[in-house]
C-alpha cells in the first residue's frame, strides 16, 4: 500500500512506519484531503474511527492533526498525521466520511483548529461563546472563562 | 439557557416556518427519562420528526485534560466514570492500551479473569439498557426483571473488588485481586440462573404488541449508513454486518475463545432482539473457559 501511495504522491509521504504493531503515515499537509479520498476509495478505509489533534507548543507548526481509519474490507487500521500551524485551516473530511462532522467539531472546540468546508463548524462540548480551547497545552487545568461563568451561571467562579 | 448559535438556528428555521406546518420544539436537557443529559432541537410536522439537532456536552468533564496531569496509574479509576454501567469494560480498554504503549502483556490468568468480568459486565450493561429502553417506550415490567437479575452480577463484582459500579477492577499489567473463594461456583450458578431469564425477557417484549408496534420499522439504518456515520457494535450488527471487534482484532483472551456473532436486518426492534440474543451468546464465553479447567 505504501509503495502505491508513494508512487502516486511521491515525496508528500514523509514517513510510513509501524509503531507497536500499528501502522501510521506522516504526510505533507498539502496532500489533505486528496490522500484521504484515495485512502477511502482505493485502499477501502471506509470507516473514520477518529479525528484528533496533538499540540506541540514549541514547534513552528504547532499541531499534528491525526486521522484514525479502519477498513472493514481488509480488517486493517491506519493513522494519518499531518502538521498544521496555529491559525491554518485544515480541509474538512466531511465529504469523504460523514462521521467526520462531529469529530472535526470536537477538534475545533478543544484545539481551535478550523476545518475548511465543514458544513456547520461550531463548538460541540463547550458552550458557544466560551473563550479558549482547553486541550491546548498552554490552557491550565483549572483555567476557565470566568466572564462566561459569571454572566451565564451567575456565580463568581466555577472552581 | 439558550446560547447564541441555537438562537441563530431557530431564526434560520423560521424562514420556512410560516409556509409549512413545521414546528420547532426544544427537548431537554432535562428529559423525564434522562439517562445522561441531552438536548434535542426537533423539527416537527405534526407527530413526524423532520429533523433534529443534538446539543451535547452537558456531561463533559474534560477527562483528557485531567489525564494530561495524571500518571497512567492515577488515571485508571477515571475511565470507570466514562460509562459507569460498563466500568469493567472501560478499564479493560484503558489497561490494554497502556500495556500496548509500554510493550508489556498481562499474564494469561489475568487475561481470563478480565474476559470473565468484562463479559459479566456486558451482560449487566445490556440488562440495564433493555429494562430502561422498555420503560421509556411504556413497558414497566421488564425493568424489574432485568434489574433483579443484574443485581446478581453486581454482587459478584462487589465480592471481587468491593465495588458495584465504578469497579476499578483491573490494573495496568494485570489484575490486582485474585478471584475470591467460590468465584467459579458463583459465576457458574449465575449463568445457569440467567440463561432462561434471557428467553423470558425476549418473550416479554417480542410478544408484546405495543412494544412491537413502537419499534417495528422505526429508526431504520442501513449497513452502508452505519459505516459512513461510524456506527459500530450491536447497532452495526443489527444492520446485518457480521462484525465484532473481539473476532476481527481480538484483545485480552478472546482469540482463544469460541463464540458466534449474531446479526439481523437493520431496524429498531431487531437491535433489541439482537441485543438479548447477544447476551445469550456471550454467556457461553465464561462457561467455555471453565470447561477447560
Amino acid at each position: 500500500m505504501v509503495s502505491r501511495l508513494k508512487g502516486r504522491h511521491g515525496s508528500g509521504i514523509r514517513e510510513a512506519n509501524t509503531y507497536l504493531g500499528q501502522k501510521y503515515i506522516v504526510v505533507d499537509s498539502s496532500l489533505i484531503p486528496e490522500l484521504l479520498q484515495v485512502l477511502r476509495d482505493q485502499e477501502l478505509f471506509d470507516y473514520c474511527v477518529d479525528i484528533t489533534a496533538v499540540h506541540y507548543p514549541d514547534r513552528e507548526k504547532q499541531f499534528d492533526v491525526v486521522w484514525i481509519l479502519y477498513s472493514f474490507t481488509n480488517n486493517e487500521r491506519i493513522r494519518v498525521k499531518a502538521m498544521f500551524a496555529d491559525g491554518e485551516s485544515v480541509p474538512s473530511a466531511v465529504p469523504i466520511w460523514p462521521a467526520a462532522n462531529w469529530l472535526e467539531r470536537e477538534v475545533y472546540d478543544m484545539f481551535g483548529i478550523r476545518f475548511e468546508g465543514h458544513p456547520d463548524l461550531k463548538r460541540i462540548l463547550l458552550p458557544e461563546g466560551w473563550k479558549g480551547h482547553p486541550l491546548r497545552k498552554d490552557y491550565g487545568i483549572i483555567q476557565q472563562d470566568q466572564e462566561w461563568v459569571q454572566i451565564n451561571l451567575g456565580i463568581e467562579s466555577g472552581q | 439557557m439558550t446560547d447564541r448559535t441555537s438562537q441563530l438556528e431557530l431564526e434560520q428555521h423560521e424562514k420556512t416556518f410560516l409556509d409549512s406546518n413545521e414546528l420547532i420544539i426544544n427537548m431537554g436537557p432535562q428529559h423525564p427519562a434522562t439517562h445522561g443529559v441531552l438536548r434535542v432541537i426537533l423539527k416537527l410536522d405534526g407527530e413526524k420528526v423532520l429533523g433534529t439537532e443534538c446539543v451535547i456536552g452537558y456531561l463533559h468533564r474534560g477527562v483528557e485534560k485531567i489525564a494530561e496531569h495524571r500518571t497512567y496509574t492515577m488515571f485508571n479509576p477515571y475511565v470507570d466514570r466514562m460509562d459507569y454501567v460498563a466500568a469493567v469494560s472501560n478499564g479493560l480498554g484503558y489497561c490494554e492500551a497502556v500495556e500496548k504503549l509500554l510493550n508489556v502483556e498481562a499474564p494469561p490468568r489475568a487475561k481470563y479473569i478480565r474476559v470473565i468480568l468484562t463479559e459479566l459486565n456486558r451482560l449487566a450493561s445490556h440488562m440495564l439498557w433493555l429494562g430502561t429502553h422498555a420503560l421509556d417506550i411504556g413497558a414497566i415490567t421488564p425493568l424489574f426483571y432485568t434489574f433483579r437479575d443484574r443485581e446478581e452480577v453486581l454482587k459478584i463484582f462487589e465480592k471481587y473488588c468491593g465495588a458495584r459500579l465504578t469497579t476499578h477492577a483491573f490494573r495496568i499489567g494485570g489484575c490486582v485481586y485474585e478471584t475470591y473463594e467460590g468465584f467459579e461456583r458463583e459465576v457458574k450458578k449465575f449463568i445457569d440462573f440467567v440463561t432462561p431469564k434471557i428467553d423470558e425477557y425476549e418473550e416479554l417484549l417480542t410478544t408484546n404488541r405495543i412494544w412491537v408496534e413502537r419499534t417495528k420499522n422505526v429508526g431504520r439504518i442501513s449497513a452502508k449508513e452505519c459505516i459512513a456515520l461510524g456506527v459500530t457494535g450491536p447497532v452495526l450488527r443489527a444492520s446485518g454486518v457480521k462484525w465484532d471487534l473481539r473476532k476481527a482484532q481480538p484483545y485480552a483472551a478472546y482469540s482463544e475463545l469460541d463464540f458466534d456473532i449474531s446479526c439481523a436486518c437493520g431496524k429498531c426492534g431487531s437491535r433489541c432482539e439482537l441485543s438479548s440474543k447477544r447476551s445469550e451468546r456471550f454467556l457461553t464465553v465464561p462457561s467455555w473457559r471453565r470447561s477447560q479447567r
